[in-house]
């Protein structure tokens, strides 16, 4: 999954110091080299605010991917069938996978999976909003693989292409799984469109419930985004909002195949755009989502808090092990 | 096919085994001490789920009444249970459940080895496939069995307390069941009894290493694998059954 397209400027106490002097000769380096469409490497100088920009977009989709598993995994003990069981959970494994290599990119970038994790626990880091939404019912499985999956594919497919190798490189492996991700939720809710009409009405319920936070995953539209200079560096290479229409074309195709009714009365085909217009976005629910006032915002935080103080012990244990092994080598050598 | 009472018994209660100790195992996704540990347990309920899957689908032929794997692991009541209470018992801490899972492993690795030469074809070729990940986790949860033992003081207790409340239920794994003999001698798999010596000699040595006492047998028992489960089953089941109980026959 991922993270939505929300650039929101971060307190100076986040940087990590510089490595390398702004040198002129290097900045043209770089530029040179984003330009020309090249890939910027974990070795080569890079302009701090560049570096900061990453660690900031690596990191939010790192722990989005990680507060990613507590919606679904709600669902894993409750899966109807043992195969739909064995699917949600390695697709919640594939998540904490995903998470592991975003982590490792922006380690590249000199800093350490603790202090980025610190930032989530403190509140200091965002994550995707759409996982302070709850997963009620089991159609919500399918229509997360289907519409949340789906939107971040469309965010994801851009990125791996983007100017930093690592990150570029991670979105490749990621964008696989993911496109594997949403043909399984489609599955899941087309399977159940042919059931019952209580199953039906489910997923119907659960597309009212996930069509908008799904669209809001683009973000705040171009005219209201604040500007960074993502885009001049190739780290974001299309807007939001050519994004989100991008996303809305697709699916209302993948509606009409499903056989459900996409919660908008004013979405329809403009034949003189050549894409469909829909509704105003409420971006007020939107904004209060990001600002902590989320269904789940205080669960999610808490789950994962909860989870990283519960194991302390054991993180402490496997390091005091180690030194104790090593010592009796020591000693044996 | 129409398989013996005590054939067909053999296998639901290696598959619910695996069904009940991959539901458990599951409970920890997302909530793991380190997203490494996250992975590997999701990694390890998978298989698990995988190994039920397997061996419910071929119970259920033996039976040759048309339950598939779904109808045998939703839809029965708790009394036909067959598993293990071990498998059953709440996740509690991670060191409860590392140490859970290397008693089991290490006893479902034995008897993987020895189910690969059955005379049940069928049954020889899950177990064949599944001894790889029984011995990956036996050596995942042991090695955590080791550095908890070994690491701190707090951790050294957390895992001594989960040995001892565990290893009176590891008394369960090698109960003799009515019908024993009968499949041991069809050439389907060993007897339980017998898997107890060479079980000791793997777990005891490796607590040795952790630096943990293993408690004396006492005359505590448990009778999961004969249907009779502790008062944790019922609500595992009230979890896993949700969604068959609550819509019956529709298809997922």
């Amino acid at each position: 999954m991922y993270t939505q397209a929300l650039d929101i400027p971060q307190p100076k106490r986040d940087e990590p110091a510089g490595r390398a002097p702004e040198n002129a000769a290097y900045q043209a380096e770089f530029d040179a080299k984003i330009d020309a469409g090249g890939y910027i490497e974990a070795k080569d100088w890079m302009p701090e605010a560049y570096r900061r920009t990453l660690i900031r977009q690596i990191s939010q989709h790192a722990h989005s991917e990680i507060v990613g598993m507590l919606p679904e995994g709600n669902w894993i003990t409750r899966a109807p069938t043992l195969k739909r069981k064995a699917i949600l959970l390695a697709k919640v494994q594939d998540e904490g996978g995903h998470g592991l290599y975003l982590y490792a990119a922006a380690e590249t970038l000199g800093v350490s999976r603790d202090e980025l994790v610190e930032a989530l626990h403190s509140g200091r880091a965002k994550y995707s909003s759409i996982f302070n939404y709850p997963t009620l019912t089991w159609a919500d499985i399918g229509v997360i693989g289907w519409l949340v999956d789906g939107a971040a594919i469309m965010n994801q497919i851009p990125l791996c292409k983007c100017s930093y190798g690592p990150y570029a490189r991670a979105m490749v492996r990621i964008c696989k799984e993911e496109s594997f991700h949403q043909r399984q939720g489609y599955d899941l809710l087309l399977t159940m469109m042919r059931g019952t009409a209580e199953q039906r009405e489910m997923v119907q319920d659960a597309v009212n419930r996930w069509w908008w936070p799904s669209i809001m995953m683009f973000g705040p539209h171009d005219k209201d985004s604040v500007h960074t200079e993502s885009a001049r560096w190739g780290i974001k290479r299309i807007s939001n909002d050519d994004l989100r229409q991008k996303f809305v074309d697709a699916t209302v195709k993948q509606a009409e195949v499903l056989g459900v009714t996409l919660p908008d009365p004013e979405l329809k085909w403009n034949e003189a755009r050549g894409h469909h217009d829909f509704g105003a976005i409420d971006w007020d629910e939107f904004w209060a989502v990001v600002g902590g006032h989320g269904q789940c915002n205080v669960d999610r935080l808490a789950a994962r808090v909860e989870a990283w103080e519960d194991g302390a012990w054991v993180r402490e244990a496997a390091l005091e092990h180690e030194r104790k092994r090593a010592a009796r080598e020591r000693r044996a050598a | 096919m129409n398989a013996s009472p005590e054939h067909i018994d053999y296998v639901l209660r290696i598959g619910d085994n695996a069904l009940i100790l991959g539901q458990r195992t599951a409970e920890w996704c997302g909530h793991a001490p380190v997203l490494e540990e996250d992975m590997a347990l999701a990694n390890m309920a998978l298989d698990l789920i995988g190994q039920a899957r397997l061996l419910l689908t071929h119970a259920g032929r033996l039976e040759g009444r048309g339950r598939d794997e779904d109808q045998l692991a939703f839809l029965r009541t708790e009394g036909q249970y067959r598993n293990l209470t071990l498998c059953e018992l709440p996740n509690d801490d991670f060191g409860r459940s590392m140490v859970r899972l290397f008693l089991f492993a290490s006893f479902q690795e034995l008897l993987f080895e020895r189910l690969a030469q059955s005379s049940d074809a069928e049954l020889g070729a899950i177990a064949a496939k599944s001894l790889k990940e029984a011995r990956y986790h036996a050596r995942h949860a042991g090695d955590w069995v080791v550095r908890l033992g070994d690491g701190t003081e707090a951790s050294h207790a957390r895992a001594q307390a989960a040995l001892d409340y565990l290893w009176p239920y590891t008394a369960e794994m090698f109960a003799p069941a009515p019908g024993d003999e009968a499949v041991a001698a069809a050439g389907i798999g060993p007897a339980w009894s017998t898997l107890e010596a060479d079980w000791e000699a793997v777990v005891l040595p490796a607590f040795g290493e952790a630096t943990l006492t293993v408690p004396a047998r006492t005359p505590f028992r448990s009778y999961g694998k004969f249907g009779r489960h502790s008062e944790h089953m019922g609500h595992l089941l009230a979890t896993l059954q949700h969604m068959q109980r609550t819509y019956p026959g529709a298809q997922w």
